[in-house]
């Protein structure tokens, strides 16, 4: 077989979770736990595994040709508009395919032991599958009508997965918010669709990066920002990010395959895919690096002061894509997806390593009742703690490779304010991420076990009794807790400006079991060596090199001398400790009492603007149920009752009204007829008489 | 001058046949009128040398179609005659107004051979051998021949039709006896 | 005097506008028949004088197939009538069957 028709196969990547959804969907309840659930991963890693010998595959292709499109069949033709089912493979796709599928494949096992006992066990592994499908059908399109087919699904996905414990209200209400946020995304992406296909006639990739060229630059800026406008949507971008906190309602699993994996990075793939069209307009690629830069600050400012492990998560993610888009906005492209590869990897591990925290602490989320978990969880703890230096920007992790490379680009391409704005963001990154290692991992330990004398039932000695054995996998209180934190209809989400609750445990935090622990290890190994594919160093720049063909077209950021990439790199790294200095300082010995936090005390009434996210859901909450609604209101009363329906009502009543008067002419008396017939007779002899 | 008579007598039959028909209040009488119109009808065909028309005509026509009517007639019990006024006003006055117009407008038309056009389009009167009868039948089953056979594949829709709607269906039975 | 084909033609126009008028004023049912037979007839007699007047045989062939039709069409007709009039024991009058009043 050679290699060419080789890449023919890669149609297999979505087609194999695709199938593995379509399975679990209809035979779900009668395969059952966990046979699903490894079904579910056995296809992901057979998808992975394709992925990589379409990696060998494309490495093959004899030089000149790095991009094979291969055509399913055709979807549908209208008049000129033809749109062919077609999946393109080049560097960019592969590298996409090659990371999606293999953290979900992480993930996947990962939930294997994270749903043990939950009701609905086949259910989400095919909303899983269908998740990563549509992520890779998303990336895998040949045309933009193909990607809008995966991004819907993704978006349906989030939807169905966010909300999937959805007896709780809070989660229901925060599937609708992601769905209807990116919606709004949506509808920009197919407007951008429709100006592509009014302006070029195609949907093609290969020929829009062609033709785009020859388009007046008011329609090009138009495209990339409409285009930029679905990309803010599915990223969480501002002003279109406060879905993705919310989001934090799904399960954790669910939580880290939107954050690392599938559904935020749609947005920075789209950009990368579309970038001719960035790169002929200069203002929509500004507008991408604005917007990226001022998410990336404010977005960690709001991580400071965040009590929910998952929400500082949440804000990280956010803030981290920010310096993507900011990347793409300097023409970056090849420094981006360093950063969304190693971003994967490392927050893949944080949410997976939090989830197992969520899990072992009987889903208590608030990191100020926690602390000192390192003693329980030492495996959890230890890939935990790689991911947070990633994170955090220490060489010589995956992080700090490529964060100093955006920001290097940026400095380089004379963008001195944004360069800065993400060094402080940096900062802030490192102070934020040492913060929520130290109150969860070190310092003493703020949570309470209930002593067995003063439990009643037996149930729960039992359960004690197992936990002692806590390191064991998938114990049963285990599964006790987790379903008595499934049936609660209260959302253990820790809001901002909540009291810590007190937490009571039953049993003293216990280990994952290893189908949790061992994937966030893999991931977090992942992360620390991950930089290899972004030493900026020559000969080693593995990613750049790989991706070189795509952006071609692309100017590159040279760098000036070895000395300022040199002394930036240095910057970066002081940056870095010194974020996590001052987290260290503040945050070394826990936290005297829960409720008091040393940084909401310093901070003051800014913590709060923080914490509360800059009153943004607030305000928006405000508009929505103020202005928006009372318009909503007028439109619905004054509007479509008085206008539409009245226009509707009157065109009815007048229709009737003719129609009463015409309905005298039907009597139901033939002879009536019959005379009108006759009339009708003399009527005709007339014309023949004045004819001849 | 025979002919004169003739034709004079049998119009003053055929009329007064006519409004007989129109006139009577009760149907049998109708019935009984339009015999006479019928008959005098062909009268005229042999006057105008029509033998197998005028022939047809008083089998078919004044035996066939007039017993079928006074069966009818007689099976439903519909010989109660009618009351002289119309429910609809404005009916009576119309209809003999149009008539009148329409008579005078045939007679307007009369003159003129707007829908007669020329003379002896396919087969003359006396040609060929034989008399009328013998011409008509070579008329319709060669030149005609096809309307012809239509015309029978229609006496057996309207045979079967006849049958299919009177007839008494034992679910129709059911259901007018539970209707009223 | 001679019988000229004009003497025909105004008859059978008397003829129609007698039974159409006859058709328009009755409402027994089967005396509309009858209307419309003498209607059918009025053009019989019209088709042989033509057929006289232009000699041409076409005419007294048209007769039959008007024969035909006035045939199947009383069949129909009265089997319509039977079958109506047997549903509907009250009304015995066209007027009285007008169910599709609009």
């Amino acid at each position: 077989m050679n290699k060419s028709s080789m890449l023919d196969y890669i149609w297999l990547v979505p087609a194999l979770p695709l199938f593995g959804a379509a399975l679990l969907l209809t035979f779900g309840k009668r395969i059952g736990e966990p046979i699903a659930g490894w079904i579910a991963t056995a296809l992901m890693f057979g998808s992975f595994v394709v992925s990589v010998f379409m990696f060998g595959a494309l490495r093959g292709l004899p030089s000149g040709e790095h991009a094979h499109t291969v055509k399913l069949f055709d979807w549908f033709a209208s008049g000129g508009f033809k749109v062919s089912m077609g999946f393109l493979a080049d560097p960019l796709s592969v590298t996409w395919i090659l990371f999606v599928t293999g953290i979900a494949t992480l993930i996947h096992l990962y939930s294997i032991g994270y749903m043990h006992g939950d009701a609905r066990f086949s259910r989400f592994f095919a909303y899983l599958n269908l998740f990563v499908a549509s992520m890779l059908i998303l990336v895998l399109g040949s045309n933009f009508l193909v990607t809008f087919l995966g991004w819907e699904g993704v978006g349906l996905c989030s939807y169905l997965l966010i909300s999937f414990w959805f007896e709780r209200n809070s989660a229901a209400v925060a599937g609708k918010k992601a769905f209807v946020t990116t919606r709004v995304g949506d509808l920009g992406f197919m407007i951008a669709m429709f100006l592509i296909f009014g302006s070029l006639g195609t949907l093609d990739y290969a020929v829009v990066g062609e033709k785009i060229g020859g388009l007046a630059s008011g329609t090009i800026t138009a495209i990339a920002l409409l285009l930029f406008l679905g990309a803010v949507g599915k990223s969480a971008q501002i002003p279109l990010h406060f879905w993705l906190p919310d989001a934090m309602e799904g399960p954790t699993p669910v939580s880290a395959l939107i954050h690392a994996a599938t559904m935020v990075t749609a947005g920075i793939f789209i950009v990368a895919r579309a970038h001719p069209i960035f790169e002929a307009s200069q203002a929509a690629q500004d507008v991408v690096m604005w917007v990226g830069a001022i998410t990336a600050l404010l977005a960690a400012t709001v991580a400071l002061v965040q009590t929910d492990i998952k929400r500082v998560l949440a804000y990280s993610t956010v803030s981290q894509l920010g310096y993507m888009f900011l990347a793409l906005g300097v023409g970056a492209y090849t420094a981006a997806i360093g950063l969304v590869v190693a971003h994967a990897f490392f927050k893949a591990a944080l949410f997976l390593g939090s989830g197992s925290v969520i899990h072992g602490l009987d889903e208590n989320q608030d990191i100020r009742t926690m602390g000192r978990l390192r003693k329980y969880m030492p495996l959890t703890g230890f890939g935990f703690i790689v991911a947070w230096l990633a994170i955090a920007g220490l060489p010589p992790f995956a992080g700090f490779w490529a964060k100093d490379e955006v920001l290097a680009k940026a400095f380089f391409h004379g963008d001195y304010a944004v360069w800065f704005i993400g060094v402080v963001a940096a900062i802030l990154t490192a102070f934020y991420m040492t913060r929520e290692t130290f109150l969860v991992w070190f310092g003493n330990e703020r949570f309470a076990v209930v002593s067995s004398e003063t439990e009643i039932d037996g149930e729960a000695a039992h359960a004690e009794s197992h936990s002692e054995t806590h390191a064991d996998s998938s114990s049963d209180s285990h599964a006790e807790s987790h379903e008595a934190g499934m049936i609660s209809t209260e959302s253990p989400t820790v809001a901002y400006g909540t009291a810590p609750a007190p937490a009571r445990m039953t049993h003293p935090p216990h280990e994952a079991p290893a189908t949790m622990t061992i994937p966030v290890l893999i991931l977090a190994a992942l992360a620390a060596i991950g930089g290899i594919l972004i030493l900026p160093f020559k000969g080693f720049e593995y990613l750049g090199h790989f991706l070189e063909p795509v952006f071609e077209t692309v100017e590159p950021i040279e760098v000036p001398s070895f000395a300022a990439g040199f002394g930036l790199s240095t910057l970066a790294v002081v940056v870095a400790i010194t974020g996590v200095l001052i987290g260290r300082g503040m945050y070394r010995k826990g936290l005297e009492d829960p409720a008091d936090d040393p940084l909401d005390r310093r901070l003051g009434s800014l913590g709060r603007v923080f914490g509360n996210a800059y009153y943004f859901d607030a305000v928006l909450a405000r508009c929505v149920d103020g202005p928006i609604r009372r318009f909503a209101e007028w439109i619905a009363n004054t509007v479509d009752q008085g206008i539409i329906d009245g226009a509707v009502n009157g065109v009815a009543s007048g229709v009737a009204s003719i129609s009463n008067g015409v309905r005298r002419a039907q009597g139901g008396v033939v002879r009536q007829y019959a005379l009108v017939v006759f009339a009708g007779v003399a009527a005709l002899l007339i014309f023949a008489l004045v004819r001849s | 001058m025979v002919t004169l008579v003739l034709f004079i007598a049998f119009a003053i039959i055929a009329l007064v046949g006519a409004l007989g028909v129109v006139i009577s209040r009760n149907p049998v009488h109708s019935a009984l009128w339009l015999v006479a119109t019928l008959l005098s009808m062909a009268g005229f065909f042999i006057l105008e040398g029509a033998y197998l028309v005028s022939a047809v005509q008083v089998i078919v026509y004044a035996s066939a179609i007039v017993v079928l009517f006074l069966f009818v007639i007689m099976l439903l019990g519909v010989d109660r005659e009618e009351s002289l006024s119309d429910p609809l006003k404005v009916q009576r006055p119309v209809a003999l107004m149009l008539g009148l117009v329409v008579f005078a407008l045939l007679i307007g038309l009369m003159g003129n051979h707007w829908a007669t056009g020329g003379e002896s389009a396919t087969a003359a009167l006396n040609s060929g051998g034989g008399g009328n009868v013998e011409r008509v039948a070579r008329e319709i089953f060669t030149t005609y021949l096809w309307p012809f056979e239509l015309t029978s594949a229609l006496l057996v829709v309207a045979v079967v039709g006849g049958v299919a709607l009177a007839r008494r269906s034992r679910r129709a039975e059911a259901a007018s006896e539970v209707a009223p | 005097m001679i019988i000229t084909p004009t003497w025909y033609l105004v008859l059978a126009a008397a003829l129609f506008a007698i039974g159409a008028v006859g058709m328009l004023v009755r409402r027994n049912v089967i005396v509309m028949f009858m209307c419309v037979e003498l209607m059918l007839n009025a053009v019989n007699l019209t088709f042989v004088t033509f057929s006289k007047t232009l000699n041409d045989l076409s005419g007294q062939v048209a007769v039959f197939f008007v024969l035909v039709v006035a045939a199947a069409e009383v069949a129909i007709g009265l089997a319509l009538i039977v079958a109506i009039f047997r549903r509907r024991h009250t009304g015995t009058t066209a007027d009285d069957i007008s169910e599709l009043r609009g």
